[in-house]
């Protein structure tokens, strides 16, 4: 249903945004209270973890436990000395490092395989393309919980038990049929007659997949790698069973794992740790906000 | 001179009907095996083989670095008489089920306020989000602060304005956990349901409003009449995704809490992983994991009714 949202929603935004509407009968205190406050305390609830964790992470030592002498809602001498220790302290490059390889290789690999896949069930329709694309649709319903155990024996078997390649292996399970949703909307949308003119010239249907289709479906690449990417950065149930040694860890784990002993004031690295982690794809996603609701709508709506 | 006679009594089929190569190459059946063998491969060898692979050990008394035998329902006759695993059932239906009646109310009431006409919407719109993008883990890292027992910024603000007199244990009482980690799945689950929800109501033509508005209806009219309607099928689907996530979520709980205080928060996934696991039976830890199945179907059976009803708009049929 991408593919109708796709269509609908140009529509309906400039529907919606060149006009005022009814807005216009509203008084202004009214909308203060209707819209404004609520709006506001939402927005405030949902922003305030990550203001306290990057406050956290500039804040001395202790600034962090003496609530009475400081405000504890603002800093007095901020520091970089937790982010300077997590950085060239501990192994948190290393870390960082195996996170970014990991969703690289992780999505890269759906990608190819989901561009083939939806290509397949959406314009070669193939005995039994429907078929396949309700089964991977329920793909997308079996969650890693139920998953892990029997995988982790699966890994143990191939021999890739503590090594990052076992989760560029199976991350794609996560992705594929995500991605093969999203795309099927897309190439659905891409006018069949386009496809009909290559074949009368003689191409076959590899080169119509490489030369016109894939071209013509950029955006909704660009969506489902960057959903793709944010879910693999996101995973960890496999990477906490999958992953033993220190150095092969990924940035979640390794933050649950590594940073927590009991010392008082281990807040301070935590944050940092927490903040950093998260940057890489908040700037991503300030770059790629359109196409990131577009996937996120797209995936769900089918 | 064989070898040529060989090759003319091959060739010689060519001409009428399609050599096997040929029809490997473009027969649109065989095409649409090779397009999907890579993707195929991928779920069948990580996906379906250890979905019934996990089945298989929950009936075997497998453990870490020993293959198991088949003992039959043993684990889950166990587990029948465990008052943890029981508690962890009820955690978890608990969890989901407060967490998505909450993330739905929200999530629909800021998508509601999202849709009206204000400065800077599409800036309030990518905000919104970014809990959902930021890893669970990381923000239930900072959560932890939050809640931390001597620490926590919320105890110190309602010491100072004189509501509570003492810091509220928040990870370390039972209720008061299973309350901080409801919220902190809420926190992350509201941006998902509420920016779904909105790219629905953007479907919703305003002129259905102004016409009911001439009409005399009022606000929760216009929203019961109109928005509800036109939102079911969304609603259903995106409803069952989240019930369908609450429900397995493993990730938030490891980081906030690891199942503690006393259990009182371990859901079926976390019990899963301590047992399956840490402890290393592997066996029972994949009969828990099995136990969840029957409640993902319930909630797919929903999602497939939903998606029934999902000629939502300009009644499309485009599957």
């Amino acid at each position: 249903m991408t593919d109708s949202a796709l269509q609908s929603k140009a529509p309906a935004i400039v529907q919606s945004d060149e006009s005022e509407g009814m807005s216009y009968l509203e008084s202004l205190p009214r909308r203060l209270v209707t819209l404004y406050l609520p709006l506001g305390i939402i927005l405030f609830i949902l922003l305030f973890p990550f203001y306290w964790m990057a406050l956290t992470a500039i804040k001395p030592d202790e600034q962090l436990i003496d609530m009475n002498t400081y405000n504890p809602f603002w800093v007095v001498h901020p520091t970089f000395k937790h982010i300077y220790r997590l950085l060239f302290e501990t192994q948190y490059p290393r870390w960082l490092w195996n996170t970014m390889y990991v969703a690289i290789g992780a999505t890269t690999l759906s990608i190819v395989a989901s561009v083939l896949a939806a290509y397949a069930i959406v314009r070669l329709r193939f005995k039994g393309a429907e078929t396949v694309g309700v089964l991977i649709f329920f793909a997308y319903l079996v969650p890693p919980s139920i998953l892990f155990i029997p995988l982790a024996s699966v890994i143990q078997a191939y021999g890739l038990f503590d090594s990052p390649l076992s989760l560029i292996l199976v991350y794609p399970t996560l992705l594929i049929p995500f991605s093969t949703w999203l795309l099927m909307g897309y190439f659905k949308t891409i006018p069949y007659e386009l496809e009909e003119c290559a074949l009368i010239d003689g191409a076959s249907r590899w080169q119509i997949l490489v030369k016109i289709v894939v071209p013509l479906a950029i955006p909704g690449l660009i969506s489902a790698f960057i959903f793709s990417f944010t879910l693999c950065w996101n995973e960890f149930i496999y990477a906490l069973t999958f992953l033993q040694s220190t150095p092969n860890k990924t940035v979640p784990v390794a933050i649950v794992n590594e940073f927590v002993d009991g010392d008082v004031y281990k807040w301070g690295s935590l944050m940092a740790g927490a903040l950093v982690g998260s940057l890489p794809l908040v700037i991503l996603y300030a770059f790629f906000v359109e196409h990131y609701v577009s996937a996120m709508t797209g995936a769900v709506k089918e | 001179m064989s070898t040529l006679q060989t090759s003319v009594t091959v060739e010689a089929p060519r001409a009428d009907a399609p050599s096997l190569w040929s029809r490997l190459r473009v027969n649109r059946n065989w095409l649409g095996m090779w397009f999907m063998l890579p993707a195929a491969a991928f779920l069948v060898l990580f996906l379906a083989y250890p979905l019934g692979l996990g089945i298989w050990m929950s009936f075997t008394d497998e453990r870490i670095g020993r293959p198991g035998i088949f003992i039959g329902a043993e684990n889950y006759q166990w587990l029948w008489d465990d008052s943890i695993f029981w508690l962890s059932v009820f955690n978890t239906l608990l969890y989901t089920l407060i967490a998505s009646a909450i993330k739905f109310a929200v999530g629909l009431y800021l998508a509601l306020l999202l849709n009206r006409h204000m400065p800077f919407k599409a800036l309030i719109r990518s905000i919104v989000l970014i809990p959902f993008i930021v890893p669970t883990v990381l923000s239930a890292i900072a959560f932890w602060w939050i809640y931390d027992a001597q620490f926590s910024i919320i105890s110190w603000s309602l010491i100072r304005l004189g509501i509570i007199e003492h810091n509220i244990n928040f990870l370390g009482d039972g209720n008061w956990a299973r309350a901080s980690v409801i919220f902190a799945n809420i926190w992350r689950g509201v941006p998902f349901v509420a920016i779904t929800l909105l790219a629905g109501l953007q479907t919703v033509s305003p002129s259905l409003y102004e016409a009911a508005t001439l009409d005399g209806a009022s606000n929760w009219q216009r929203f019961r009449y109109i928005t509800y309607p036109l939102l079911t099928p969304i609603i259903a689907v995106v409803m069952t995704f989240s019930v369908l996530f609450t429900f397995t979520d493993f990730q938030l709980i490891w980081a906030l809490t690891r199942g503690g205080p006393v259990n009182a928060t371990h859901l079926m996934a976390t019990l899963s992983y301590q047992r399956g696991i840490i402890s290393g039976r592997l066996g029972e830890g994949a009969a828990i994991a099995t136990a969840m199945i029957p409640f993902l179907l319930a909630a797919i059976a929903i999602s497939w009714f939903g998606m029934q009803r999902r000629k939502w708009q300009q009644g499309s049929n485009n599957d």
